[in-house]
């Protein structure tokens, strides 16, 4: 039997998730191996360096730069305050001295008699990391920080915005097909991740914002209405770091795309559980997707755990999504793969794939397929 | 020594492509190519994996036995092995620099002019006067992690302390590399010789300083040369080792391995050198465009990091705006679905056109990126600024300064395209009006595409410098760059002047190989194509009087031109190009445009 290896979003109702919480520096790791940790609890923590600050004492005092260590009051590594005075000339027979003072409260960090400036550093900023998701502790990382284990039920988003975020799952809609409304969205929503049907409208979006509610799952959202949300036009899809309220992750695509069953139909199945979600995109080679993990208790795990033993790759029998107009969003069964390359109507040769959507056979080029990897 | 085969991979981001060289009765030609998908990433974790893979297609097209024991075998004979095998690399996302310099548009400009001929992306140019204080350049060299720095500053004997500013930044704030932690970040100095020995005591402990000729040691000289070659060298030896596998690669190797747009850039320089012409080349790819021209025998390149067709295609949108994207689609569309279909390619960036109407829209972005791109290179490739010009009294009344662009449309010889959406458009007709529609070339143009992108592999074949076979290396990367590399689309003959709707504008008498002669007018907003083949052909053009076609206005040109696949084309359109704001006159006259060079299927 033909088959091809294509993309594919994860739908898994099983999946031994790791997640790497690691420490941007060096820093101290708060849990052992072995440990229960939940999502919000924190596992490593460390101090950043401040930022630094640059005064030109030389400038400051019109003094050469190479006579700096002549009105120097401090030297390098020395604890300073805000307003402490850092450099004084002598003035004109000990009278008109004038001196420089510390703009921030930090360290000396060098000095230099070329250019005549001073360097220094604000006081250490804290960072904490969490564990984002609930699981067991499965590896340390001397100060580093740590492997999270969790067994879980996981969706991959094709593209979403704002960073990570954690709440209960709630359904908002009756059918896949419905678009997420605005009337539905109330107080009772806060910290929760919501998911909603085909799409969801700009003003829904905000409304959810000004509600504070944590997350949004959705099949489809209008490109030309990130700008709003972002303040910027977004050119390339790289994502996560949008300081939002509410993250979104999209399930499908931009535009008004029915949510595909075996998404909805999951997220349905674990409403009210406490979900982590990540809307981290990045479209480039090492391709980040956005991803909705769903922590599962040793009951839930399924016995047929999944994926692991099943063939990967499109063959006849795959269930595929069509990712480009003319058939954009529909979904359909692989018929057949013939192997010659074959002219569309754009005249490009491409390998394509016949494929069965609502009992009508289409030819369409294997690279505007994506595998719906279900289990 | 005459190279009987010889093997180029070129290790791409996503795939790698290797091809075979053979000399076929003293002739050197492209006989097999074959392609894997790039091994860096994990599982493999090893390039030489996807290296392999490439050339285990090579072995089963040619038959010849290039492989044993995992490793390539470089010396041939009948039927085994090669006599060199060379290979370049964008792979992990290519050569990422940042460069630094005093006066942003003096040093900062060299050092930038530096980095990207040695085929490096610019992530920042950090300079003295950029506008940033002191602190949010620290945050941004923290943030970047570069592969390398260049700092460059001040000319030789000047002023010292503006360039140790710089480098007291650096030090603040103790760049990390962006691969690997165990080695530290190589740091190039290519400033004011006098200030050496204070960038040693700022910087010398922290980073891995290597000291070169200054970039700037006079205000009228550019000395790019030491720092590109240093690039090139601490590319291997640095970035290079840290990246799976490529210590193997390098082993393997008769040359060292180039970035590929490093090798692209010294291929084309080579070509204009020896053939002494002018060259625009331009490689749009799905997340960046580059653009590499010779122009007064000087060498530019430059990379526009965000105008591509995939990746970055919702850029191009962005930056052209949606009315200039539309301006070339031929039928009505709805802009909310128009822009859903472009951000829909962004997410899904592997997909293809199926139907015409998304190669529509698909080449009408391509337009828009290539315009944005050469706008950007017009703007970077530049003469030397801050040089003080002698003047005489017939320059009162010219504004012009030092810095002006040295691209000359009327002057340019040579444009060839690369990239996907020009080397695989449908039709050969469509990369030649998409080369004419967004680069508007002026005058007497040959234009051409590169077929398979092999211009990476030809190019560090042309700069191998073994000495018992390099003179052969650049013989055979020209004779394969001229026979199968690229492929000729012909002429485009492009009056330029002021003239109004009806205006007749020249007309060119064509002697064909049969010896007929063919007599052709052009009128002011016609597009006309003359099918001749890539042979020379001679002509007569006689612009009209207040047109010029590269001799001067109303001047005749008696000269011989060489058509292509599509031929002689003929464009009577505006410079720029003078598009109806209508709708329906838009569609008219891109219809017509369109029909003159059978450019899509009716």
């Amino acid at each position: 039997m033909a088959h091809s290896y294509t993309p594919g979003l994860k739908v898994l109702n099983y999946l031994k998730v790791k997640k790497y919480r690691i420490l941007p520096i060096a820093g101290e790791v708060c849990k052992k191996k072995g440990e229960l940790v939940q999502a919000n609890e924190i596992v490593a923590k460390t101090n950043l360096p401040g930022n630094v600050h640059m005064v030109k004492v030389a400038n400051i005092l019109n003094i050469s730069p190479s006579d700096i260590y002549d009105v120097l009051k401090v030297k390098e590594g020395d604890d300073i305050s805000s307003g402490d005075i850092i450099a004084e000339n002598s003035g004109l027979f000990g009278l008109f001295k004038s001196d420089v003072r510390a703009p921030i409260t930090g360290t000396i960090e060098s000095i230099s008699d070329v250019t005549g400036q001073i360097i220094m550093r604000d006081q250490p900023i804290p960072v904490e990391i969490d564990a984002y998701v609930g699981g067991v502790v499965e590896e340390i990382l001397d100060n580093e920080g740590i492997i999270v284990k969790s067994d879980a039920a996981y969706i991959q988003g094709i593209f979403g915005i704002g960073g990570e975020s954690r709440g209960d799952l709630k359904i908002m809609v009756e059918d896949r097909k419905e678009e997420l409304s605005s009337d539905s969205l109330n107080n009772s929503l806060e910290g929760k991740i919501i998911v909603g049907g085909s799409f969801v409208t700009l003003e829904t979006y905000k409304k959810a914002l000004e509600l504070k509610i944590s997350g949004i799952i959705v099949g489809g959202f209008n490109y030309f209405d990130l700008e709003e949300i972002l303040g910027y036009k977004l050119g390339v899809a790289i994502t996560g770091t949008e300081d939002l309220a509410t993250s979104l992750i999209l399930t499908e695509g931009y535009g008004k795309i029915n949510m595909s069953e075996g998404t909805f139909n999951l997220l349905k199945q674990h409403e009210d559980k406490f979900v982590s979600i990540n809307g981290a995109t990045q479209i480039r080679a090492g391709v980040i997707r956005p991803e909705i993990v769903i922590p599962l208790n040793n009951k839930e795990i399924p016995a047929d755990k999944g994926l692991e033993n099943k063939k990967l790759g499109m063959h006849e029998g795959s269930l595929v999504r069509v990712i480009r107009a003319p058939f954009f969003g529909h979904i359909g069964i692989v018929h057949s793969l013939p192997s010659a390359l074959q002219k569309m109507e754009s005249e490009t040769m491409v390998r394509v794939a016949e494929v069965k959507i609502d009992n009508k056979l289409y030819i369409i080029p294997r690279s505007n397929l994506e595998m719906l990897e279900t289990d | 020594m005459i190279l009987k085969t010889i093997l180029a991979t070129d290790c791409g981001s996503t795939t790698t492509k290797a091809i075979l060289i053979e000399n076929i009765k003293g002739e050197y030609r492209l006989t097999h190519r074959g392609e894997a998908p790039t091994t860096v990433e994990a599982p493999f974790e090893d390039v030489t994996k996807g290296v392999l893979n490439a050339v285990m297609e090579v072995e089963e097209l040619s038959g010849r036995k290039i492989i044993e024991n995992d490793q390539i075998l470089t010396s041939s004979n009948e039927n085994i092995g090669v006599d060199i095998f060379i290979s370049t690399s964008s792979a992990g996302g290519g050569l990422q620099m940042m460069v630094a310099g005093v006066v942003k548009t003096m040093s900062g400009e060299s050092a930038e002019r530096a980095a990207l001929g040695a085929g490096s992306i610019v992530m920042d140019i950090i300079a003295s006067n950029d506008g940033r204080l002191a602190h949010q350049k620290i945050k941004r060299i923290r943030d970047l992690r570069p592969d390398m720095i260049l700092i460059s500053g001040g000319i030789d004997g000047g002023t010292v302390s503006h360039v140790v500013e710089l480098a007291e930044i650096l030090a603040a704030a103790n760049p990390k590399p962006r691969l690997g932690q165990n080695y530290k970040l190589p740091v190039i100095y290519a400033g004011n010789n006098k200030a050496q020995d204070e960038i040693r005591k700022t910087l010398g402990s922290m980073v891995d300083l290597d000291i070169v000729e200054n970039i700037r040691p006079v205000l009228e000289k550019e000395n790019l040369e030491p720092s590109r070659d240093k690039i090139h060298d601490l590319f291997m030896e640095h970035v290079m080792q840290q990246a799976p596998g490529y210590k193997k690669l390098m082993s393997w190797t008769d040359a060292p391995i180039m970035p590929t747009p490093g090798a692209v850039g010294s291929l084309i320089e080579m070509i204009a050198e020896k053939e002494k012409i002018t060259v625009v080349g331009v490689d749009i790819g799905g997340a960046t465009t580059d653009i590499f021209s010779v122009f007064q025998g000087k060498f530019n390149r430059t990379v526009s990091a965000n105008l591509g067709m995939s990746y970055s295609i919702c850029n191009v949108l962005a930056e052209s705006g949606l009315d200039n994207v539309l301006r070339w689609v031929p039928f009505d569309i709805d802009q909310k679905g128009l822009t859903n279909r472009i951000g829909n390619k962004m997410i899904r960036p592997t997909t293809v056109p199926q139907s015409l109407e998304e190669l529509f829209i698909e080449q009408a972005i391509a337009r828009e990126a290539l315009r944005l791109s050469f706008k950007q290179h017009k703007e970077f490739a530049v003469g030397l600024k801050g040089i003080q010009k002698e003047r005489t009294i017939s320059d009162a009344f010219d504004q012009s300064s030092s810095g002006e662009t040295l691209v000359n449309m009327m002057d340019l010889d040579l444009l060839v395209g690369s990239g996907g959406v020009l080397s695989h458009a449908p039709r050969r007709e469509q990369s030649a009006k998409m080369l004419i529609d967004s680069f508007m070339p002026e005058g007497i143009t040959q234009l051409a595409v590169d077929s398979i992108f092999m211009m990476p592999q030809l190019g560090v074949l042309a700069g191998v410098e073994k000495k018992e076979f390099g003179e052969e290396s650049r013989k055979a990367a020209l004779e394969v760059f001229h026979k199968d590399c690229l492929i000729r689309l012909g002429t485009c003959i492009s009056p330029v002047g002021k003239s109004k709707e009806g205006d007749h504008l020249l007309s060119i008498e064509i002697t064909k190989s049969n010896d007929e002669l063919e007599k052709v007018d052009l009128f002011k907003n016609d597009l006309i194509r003359i099918e001749v083949p890539y042979k020379p052909i001679k002509v007569i053009i006689r612009p009209s009087k207040n047109m010029d076609v590269g001799a001067g206005v109303g001047q005749e040109i008696s000269t011989k031109l060489y058509g292509g696949v599509v031929g002689l084309i003929l464009d009577g359109r505006d410079r720029p190009i003078d598009i109806p704001s209508d709708p329906k006159k838009r569609l008219e006259a891109l219809k017509k445009w369109s029909d003159a060079i059978n450019e899509y299927p009716q």
